[in-house]
């Protein structure tokens, strides 16, 4: 069981596209995420990797292609049943609820997502505080997060995600604009996260941190994947290089 | 009962009708089409127009179409002033500006319609010029001039902001602007100016547009109403913010009126925008010939 | 513990409301304010109910007149082909509107901002027109209604309908405080925050959103109902008026949408304005405050009432250490 388990797929995008109108922002993908893995997901601007996790968790229907989870076709699921399966994702733009502290963010989380539902006040807030905790988030647990700073806010998509019990987490550019000791604050979070037995997909721009995370890096370039492999490999590559540095 | 001719009339008076309907949408397909402001009190504000053209003509006997020429400098006000109170208020204080920026302009529409009610009560006012009364035979057919006069000012008015939309250079930072706001600031543009000039043009047609409403029937302090569906309707039918869209979606709006009129009677005139409507949010929000997702 | 104990005491403050009103209807010879307090109540009603979708998950229904309309209606219809008591109205108005919700809700709720409230007016307008062309309940011309024998202890039929509409105060009060504290309040509020968020939060948006869409449309259709015998006359422009869409939106944003004592307070200040200035100067003024007040709160007091409290009593408490 456990090994057959290993073996197939957590997630298997096959042959997925997705077009705004002409313009064809994801061009047939097709990769396989292993259970447990850490998975780098690179490309130059526009090059398709937000719109690939969209189509991912839901947030957009493809147009062609499926997504499988665990073994089931999720391609006509809404989002949120997908995560009631076991995906979560943070936003490049942070898209908290503002009018809520940061222990409510999360506890909209526990409410829709896990059996915590029926948990009493106490064990449900002991619940968002071990994340919160987990995260670094613990002494803002009651501030409202209109308050929080651009780190804290990126932390706290991430503890949010964490509150559905995810298999798969998927994290949008969480370092883009922070400051060399936060990307280091945000790298180790998701190191331990990783270490939990969650599988991670990371976008990232910064490549010290793509190349220290991943197991595995996947480049995209005008929606299509033009390199795939070791972080090593996929650097060495003649076409990802082009891409980064323009042509 | 029914009859080729019949069809046929009303298919002609639908399009004088339509051509009209658009000239009083254009300034929401600017305002709400392009400049995405939820302005619900665009028919409050055509209808306030159509009763200063009615004062203009009671009072000094000014021609309907030149007292809508002589109030489109105040409209133009107006608007700068709304859109200004709307940006400060609203658009820029971002969480839930949305529900309360609907709410607001509904209360302005509220607050327009009852300053009516007070100044000149709710009977139905209308207004005197020689074009007004006669008609025009063909056949069987018989055509209000009113209804032409409409039409023509309608017609060279639709085609006159759509020039200016595309052919001057304020016109195209206007569209720009419901583009790229960022493109527009790196031009050296300032977006708000751009969205408040843009907002006064809007309001501003509807100074003559309030004189066209008043042309072509009498008008009441609650006509408004009816009017919140046309012209959504021909806006949203339209493709937020498209000019030649609003033309077309104009005229199937008025032929619809005006077969749905001779068929089935006048009881059912006033759901048929709104029916149009519903079905064209229902179906495709962003419209037939829609702009954006 | 706390919870449960801000429990007690709302129920022994609904049982004291309810026990004040009858005793009223008991004491008071003077049919007026009953007559003035049963708008002001069926006022309380809608805007409870109007904050439910309206406020808690921020879609602006514009459809509250609509909803109002069809209670009227269904309570002519029944009256007209059965003769069925003020109960059976106002259940069946109930019923109606939870249907009503649910299918405009299917129809609608997919929209966004804008859309939603243009929707709203729509299906408004379109439900009007069709009740208008409906001969059996009196067409545009209206409709005559006879009042049944009033029922003990009330002495006049206002009274009892004025009581009525105080039990559906509070039956709308305790729904919607109940919505405001659960799961469906919070995610109602994640749907109003960001709905893409909420989504991807595992909010199942468009359920909640129907659910919400089907309590308040039941409300507000209870509360139309009894309005049929309160006015003894029905048609179609009076029944589906805007202005009842306008109040109902009017009071809840003034009084402040998170939590549900802001609509009650908003319905109360401005139903006893209108009340007291229709009888003072005219119906139009009650209007145009309604509109002015809105557009003042809207724009300089964006939490409403409660929030102006709730800012008080923060500047006291500051004040105070
Ligand atoms: N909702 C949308 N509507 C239209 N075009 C979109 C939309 N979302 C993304 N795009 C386009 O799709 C392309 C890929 O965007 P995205 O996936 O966000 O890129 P990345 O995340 O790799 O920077 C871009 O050209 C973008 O303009
Ligand atoms: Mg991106």
């Amino acid at each position: 069981m456990a090994v057959a388990e290993s073996a197939s797929p957590l997630l298997r995008i096959n042959a997925v596209t997705k077009r705004f109108g002409g313009f064809v922002a994801v061009n047939n993908v097709s990769v396989d995420i292993r259970p447990g893995e850490r998975f780098g997901l690179i490309g130059p601007n526009g090059s398709g990797k937000t719109t690939l996790i969209n189509c991912i968790s839901g947030a957009f229907r493809t147009e062609a292609g499926t997504v499988m989870f665990r073994g089931d076709d999720i391609s006509r699921l809404p989002a949120h049943m997908r995560t009631r399966r076991g995906i979560a994702r943070s936003f490049q733009i942070p898209r908290p609820f503002r009018s809520m502290t940061v222990a409510e963010n999360l506890l909209v989380a526990l409410d829709f997502t896990s059996l915590h539902g029926f948990a009493s006040a106490v064990q449900r807030r002991d619940i968002v505080m071990s994340i919160l905790m987990r995260t670094g988030l613990a002494l803002k647990a009651d501030v409202p997060t209109g308050n929080l700073s651009q780190v804290e806010l990126r932390k706290m998509e991430l503890a949010r995600a964490m509150a559905t019990h995810p298999k798969l987490l998927i994290s949008d550019e969480a370092m883009a604009g922070l400051a060399g000791s936060e990307v280091d604050e945000v790298l180790d979070l998701l190191m331990k996260l990783a270490s939990e037995d969650i599988t991670i997909i990371m976008i990232e721009h910064i490549m010290q941190a793509v190349m220290r995370f991943s197991e595995r890096v996947m480049c995209l370039d005008a929606g299509k994947i033009i390199a795939i492999g070791t972080p090593a490999e996929v650097m060495a590559n003649k076409r990802v290089q082009e891409a980064y540095l323009g042509t | 009962m029914f009859s080729f001719d019949l069809l046929l009339g009303a298919i002609v008076l639908g399009t004088l009708l339509g051509c009209f309907y658009a000239a009083v949408s254009i300034g929401l397909s600017v305002s709400f089409g392009l400049l995405d402001v939820p302005h619900v009190a665009h028919p409050a504000f055509l209808v306030l127009a159509s009763y200063g053209v009615y004062l203009l003509n009671d009072r000094y006997e000014v021609d309907p179409l030149l007292a809508g020429l002589l109030i489109t400098p105040l409209f133009f006000l107006l608007g700068l002033f709304v859109y200004r109170l709307y940006h400060e208020t609203f658009e820029r204080r971002g969480t839930d500006a949305a529900v309360r920026g609907i709410a607001f302009f509904f209360g302005v529409a509220f607050i327009v319609e009852v300053l009516i009610v007070l100044q000149f009560g709710v009977d139905q006012r209308s207004v005197t010029a020689s074009y007004i009364g006669r008609s025009w035979r063909i056949g069987d057919l018989r055509i209000p001039i009113r209804q032409l006069v409409a039409f023509a000012v309608a017609l060279s008015l639709t085609i006159l902001l759509t020039l200016y939309l595309s052919k001057t250079f304020m016109g195209r930072a206007i569209r720009a602007v419901a583009q790229d706001q960022e493109a527009l600031r790196l031009m050296g543009a300032n977006p708000v100016r751009v969205k408040q000039w843009a907002f006064g043009i809007a309001t501003a047609v509807l100074g003559i547009a309030g004189a066209l409403l008043i042309i072509v029937a009498p008008v009441e302090p609650m006509l408004d109403r009816a009017y919140i569906g046309r012209t959504f309707c021909v806006v949203v039918l339209a493709g937020l913010g498209s000019m030649t869209g609003t033309l077309i979606a104009g005229i199937i709006l008025g032929v619809a009126e005006s077969i749905v009129l001779t068929m089935f009677g006048a009881s059912w005139a006033p759901a048929i925008a709104f029916a149009m409507l519903l079905g064209v949010l229902a179906v495709r929000p962003q419209g037939l010939l829609g702009r954006r997702l | 513990m706390k919870s449960k104990s801000t429990g007690v005491r709302f129920w022994i403050g609904a049982i004291l409301f309810l026990a004040a009103m009858l005793a009223a209807t008991q004491v008071i010879r003077n049919e007026y304010p009953f007559f003035a307090g049963y708008i002001i109540l069926q006022f309380v009603v809608l805007a409870v109910a109007w904050s439910i979708l309206g406020g808690y998950a921020g879609y602006v229904n514009f459809g509250t007149s609509a909803f109002f309309g069809m209670g009227v209606y269904t309570a002519v219809f029944l009256v007209k082909a059965t003769g069925a008591p003020l109960a059976v109205q106002i259940a069946a108005a109930a019923g109606v509107g939870a249907l009503l919700g649910f299918a405009v809700g299917l129809l609608t709720l997919r929209m966004q901002g804008i859309f939603f409230s243009i929707a709203t007016i729509a299906l408004t307008i379109i439900i009007e027109t069709t009740v208008t062309n409906w001969r059996f309940v009196g067409g545009a011309a209206g409709i005559q209604i006879q009042r049944p024998p009033v029922t003990p202890p009330f002495d006049t039929y206002v009274q009892m309908l004025f009581f009525v509409q105080a039990l559906l105060v509070v039956l709308a009060v305790a729904i919607a405080r109940y919505i405001q504290r659960s799961w469906i309040g919070r995610g109602l509020q994640a749907i109003k925050d960001d709905e893409l968020a909420a989504e991807c939060t595992g909010v199942p948006t468009l359920r909640l959103k129907l659910l919400a869409c089907v309590i308040s449309g039941a409300l507000m259709c209870a509360a139309g109902a009894p309005a049929a015998m309160y006015f003894q006359y029905a048609d179609p422009s009076s029944a589906f008026n805007l202005n009842y869409s306008v109040s109902a939106l009017a009071m809840s944003l003034i009084g402040g949408t998170a939590h549900w004592a802001g609509p009650v307070l908003g319905a109360i200040l401005l139903g006893v304005t209108q009340q007291f200035l229709a009888v003072t100067i005219s119906s139009e003024v009650n209007v145009l405050i309604l509109g002015i007040m809105l557009v003042l709160f809207v724009v300089a007091a964006p939490e409403g009432l409660i929030g102006l409290i709730r800012k008080i009593g923060n500047w006291r408490a500051g004040r105070a250490t």
